[in-house]
């Protein structure tokens, strides 16, 4: 089911180039919508957190049901950055009752002083840093005890799910100073930009499209590596690899803080171009529907995850217009049918095609393959091995 | 002959849930050896290959490697490093992985997370693989998936693996599980050839078979956690209480 077939490097640096640079020129010259722009903006960052739990579920096994948690994260450490770039353009500012350049939630919650946990978040280089940091830290944390306690299969999906659902309590309190159930939202400025402008919302877009460019050859990369080898063998026989010398829970633990960061990253970018975060992204379904991205898309390659989320997403935005009461009907039926019918995903129809059609033109008697194509062949589907 | 101590397992016991795997075992095992251990079913045999290659930890008793490495206070992949490898009964393959990838998995070196990001097979390395597939008779077979392959050429992979770990120690469980007459007489083959260079403890039922690869090593039998008899094969076939527990189990020792 899951092909080792590798993605050619002028197939990604031309959608990479594509996206970054073309859609971006059409949108400057009127051919794309600022909001189809921006929607597209969306999806690659979700394509992101897919990405995440591909890199685990696909390749190494593990299926966390809680990736959203990290990609939140993300979006909260960046949200904190700018949340303080409001500054005088803030609410209460604007009337001139704050005096301390407090985020606004702060001052209703009748705080007079920034906490000190807020103050470095002023620096964007800072903020980014904490973007890196803190899903790696808490990945790492959660890793570390996870692993070396050999939790795994469902066990392990159930505690990534308590974390994100506990995580998401906790952020919906307002004592945490972190926004309470409305977040941050409101945003004004971005690096000193207006955040709202065509340019600032067009330059993220081509951040996205660059950093997820540069994730999905990081990668490539990764899974042509002995490393690559490791963590599919972890997924298909963990025993062999402990009992061959691999200290597999070392293995795990990088794969899971990788992912964690890669998700960290879609929701930094996430943030500021959607205006918005607040607990909900965290709230366990959020993290499902990142695995019905995947499984849709194709688990275990590399662009599978990339278009699951776009292809998901697209659809959910038309049909949550279509079908307002319908949508999540709808992708549970998805989800079913992909499962049942199609375990490679969307990506696995060209090769299922190309099978049925050699099969078609003729059918062959006997299996006379060599070697190599009977392997690369079989990738795709058994029955192919005899073209 | 002067022969070095290997393995040194003395009055080990295992309690599953109250039930005896393992009870006052005692089994030495000389650098070079080919020892086969039989025993009817349920008599501890997996258990000891668990204990010894860290799947699970004796209650109470002494295994030691060498001289110094006490394997008691070990995980598997520690104890792996220390030369002992392992094939198990069910063959375990990375089944998506080409039979080339299962041995470079497998190919003795380091095996940390960095070294595994930047290191890159050396010529040495290739000619290694190269020599282990031309011995498991899978050079042709090299870019298939190792998932495809016959249950016998698993297996057969399965060994080439433990060996291009280059171990001191192979335990190898039901190695014959499965194949043809043909097949279990070459495997045994294969077993005698590495007998000197590495030692090997082989759990196996097939009586024919264990006649093959006890040619010139003793056999251990093992009943009810444990060891009944150790010797020649023809002293242990006709000693009267193996023949009692094989008999009394309505098995004939065939």
């Amino acid at each position: 089911m899951i092909s080792r077939t590798k993605l050619g490097l002028p197939f990604i640096l031309g959608a990479g180039v594509l996206l970054a640079l073309v859609l971006p020129l059409l949108n400057a010259h009127g051919v794309v919508s600022d909001f189809t722009l921006n929607l597209w903006g969306k999806y690659l960052c979700y394509a992101l957190l897919a990405i995440s739990v591909d890199l685990l579920w696909g390749y190494t096994g593990l299926l966390s049901l809680g990736q959203a948690l990290f990609f939140s994260l993300g979006g909260y450490m960046i949200g904190m950055h700018l949340m303080l770039m409001i500054g005088d353009l803030g609410v209460y500012a604007q009337a001139g009752k704050n005096p301390h350049g407090l985020p606004d939630f702060m001052i209703f919650l009748g705080h007079t002083f920034l906490p000190s946990f807020w103050r470095p978040f002023y620096s964007f280089a800072f903020s980014v840093f904490m973007v890196l940091a803190l899903p790696g830290l808490l990945a790492s944390i959660f890793g570390y005890l996870a692993f070396r306690s050999r939790i795994k299969g469902v066990y392990f999906s159930i505690l990534t799910q308590a974390l994100t659902y506990g995580a998401a309590l906790m952020f919906f309190r307002n004592d945490l100073l972190m926004g309470g159930n409305n977040g941050f939202t409101d945003f004004k400025r971005i690096l000193g930009h207006p955040i709202l402008s065509t340019e600032t919302q067009r330059g993220l877009f081509v951040a996205t499209a660059v950093a997820l460019t540069f994730v999905v050859l990081g990668c490539r990369w990764l899974s042509g590596t002995k490393f690559g080898l490791v963590q599919r063998a972890i997924r298909d026989g963990e025993n062999r690899v402990l009992f061959s010398g691999y200290a597999s829970a070392h293995y795990k633990l990088f794969v899971f803080v990788l992912s964690s960061v890669i998700a960290a990253i879609g929701g930094a970018l996430y943030v500021p171009q959607v205006g918005i975060i607040n607990p909900s992204e965290m709230t366990p379904d959020k993290s499902l529907e990142a695995v019905v991205w995947v499984a849709v898309g194709g688990r275990g390659t590399l662009i599978g995850p990339v278009i699951g989320a776009v292809s998901v997403n697209a659809l959910k935005s038309w049909a949550t217009r279509a079908f307002p009461d319908l949508w999540l009907i709808i992708i549970g039926v998805l989800f079913i049918v992909v499962v049942l019918f199609l375990p490679g995903g969307i990506v696995s129809i060209p090769g299922r095609l190309a099978a049925f059609w050699s099969r078609f033109r003729k059918p062959e008697p006997e299996e006379q393959a060599l070697p190599e194509t009977a392997s690369r062949n079989a990738s795709a589907d058994p029955v192919s091995r005899t073209s | 002959m002067a022969k070095n101590l290997l393995l040194t397992v003395e009055d080990v016991s295992k309690t599953y849930d109250g039930f005896k795997a393992i009870s006052d075992l005692t089994f030495y095992l000389f650098e070079g050896e080919l020892r086969t251990v039989i025993g009817p079913n349920g008599a501890g045999k997996s258990t000891f290959f668990d204990l010894i290659s860290g799947r699970a930890q004796p209650d109470r008793g002494k295994i030691m490697f060498g001289l110094e490495d006490d394997l008691t206070t070990m995980n598997e992949y520690e104890i792996n490093r220390l030369g002992i490898g392992r094939k198990f009964q069910t063959p375990s393959v990375y089944g998506e992985h080409t039979v080339w990838d299962n041995l470079v998995l497998s190919l003795k070196g380091p095996r940390g997370v960095f070294s595994s990001l930047f290191r890159r097979l050396t010529s040495t390395d290739r000619d290694r693989i190269d020599e282990v597939l031309e011995l498991i008779r899978l050079s042709g077979k090299r870019h298939w998936k190792a998932g495809q392959l016959a249950h016998g050429e698993k297996q057969w992979l399965e060994i080439g693996m433990l060996l291009a770990q280059e171990p001191k120690l192979l335990l190898v469980d039901e190695p014959a599980a499965g194949m043809t007459d043909e097949e279990t007489h070459r495997t045994g083959e294969l077993l005698l050839s590495l007998a000197g260079k590495h030692s090997l403890i082989v759990v196996e039922h097939d009586m024919t078979f264990v006649r093959q690869i006890a040619r010139d090593g003793n056999v251990t039998v093992l009943h009810q956690g444990t060891v009944l008899c150790e010797g020649k094969f023809d002293a242990v076939q006709s000693n009267p209480k193996v023949r009692e527990v094989y008999l009394g189990r309505g098995k004939s020792g065939r």
